[in-house]
């Protein structure tokens, strides 16, 4: 393993992840985790079926996995990062889900400024150039080092992920 | 005993259609009608929590409620005759979405023979403060062209 993987952002992301209760309660897994780019596993379960007669998983799943997934890159990427919250995110829904079959996310971090990240995801089942869905977010956050942090009215405007 | 969405659909009672959902179930998505039409619900719960900090709900929670409401819209607003796939979703986080009920209410800007586009906005305490809105294309024809 690289040293990029054992950064202290790394840490805090996992930490951040590994405290968000809903993530916990669906199953989710983070895979791989550097600054830019990570990839989360969501196992296929019963209680994630969102149309009974096919069996597929439910978009629900989805959008939080790749909200998820973006929320934690950000934090991957952005040194001393304390606080993220997603002002948009949108989902193209490529093709349904394989029953049985567990659900990957990867997302990448392609632009970060002052205050903004920039993400792009995908989710897929072993073949990333086979995606059941693509993602696209915008995201707030805030560093504890920061000398022009935005006040905290403009940070509690977006869902925190 | 309905056990389908259509049969849902054609008994009037699209409320219900949760029922058949396991992930409704999971997440506690619910529906009730009032004089405005259709309204969705996402019951509190703890295992909704996306950010333990502000004890607030996972946004990914929140893009399904919004998804969820568009559909259930879709099928009690409307003369659909299947159960529409979602195209694509793209939601607007506009306030943090805290540890209460949530409710989502959808509005068709545009229904095409192929495509309907809708509007969803979530909120808590009042529908003018919504702490989430959204858009979504669904796809109203069985063939899957799009979407399979």
């Amino acid at each position: 393993m690289s040293d990029a993987t054992h950064s202290p952002q790394i840490a805090r992301a996992r930490a951040a992840f590994e405290g968000i209760p809903h993530c916990q309660h669906i199953g989710m897994q983070i895979t791989e985790l550097m600054p830019g780019w990570g990839m989360i596993t969501l196992p296929y379960s019963p209680r994630l079926i969102g149309d009974p007669r096919s069996g597929v998983v439910h978009g629900g799943a989805i959008t939080a996995l790749l909200d998820t997934m973006c929320g934690v890159v950000v934090i991957a990427t952005i040194p001393d990062c304390q606080e993220v919250a997603t002002l948009d995110l949108r989902i193209d829904y490529l093709h349904p889900a394989t029953p049985g079959l567990d659900i990957r996310a990867s997302a990448e971090c392609f632009k970060v400024t002052r205050a903004i990240a920039f993400v792009r995801g995908v989710a897929f089942h072993e073949d990333k150039a086979a995606p059941i869905a693509h993602a696209i977010g915008t995201f707030v956050f805030a560093t504890a080092t920061a000398q022009t942090r935005p006040p905290a009215a403009d940070l509690s405007g977006g869902q925190p992920c | 005993m309905l056990k389908t969405i259509a049969e849902f659909k054609r008994a009037g009672r699209v409320e219900a259609i949760n029922t058949l959902i396991p992930y409704a179930g999971l997440v506690g998505l619910e529906a009730f009608t009032d004089e405005g039409g259709l309204v969705a619900v996402l019951r509190f719960r703890e295992t909704n929590i996306g950010n333990p900090v502000l004890r607030a709900v996972h946004g990914g929670v929140v893009g399904a409620l919004l998804e969820h409401a568009a559909i259930l819209h879709l099928l009690a607003e409307t003369d659909v005759q299947v159960v529409p796939k979602i195209i694509n979703l793209s939601v607007d986080y506009l306030r943090s979405c805290r540890a209460a009920d949530t409710f989502a209410r959808g509005r068709v800007i545009r229904q095409g023979r192929r495509v309907a586009n809708v509007r969803v906005e979530a909120w808590q305490d009042t529908p003018e403060r919504p702490v989430a809105a959204a858009h979504a294309h669904f796809l109203l024809i069985d063939e899957g062209a799009a979407t399979s």
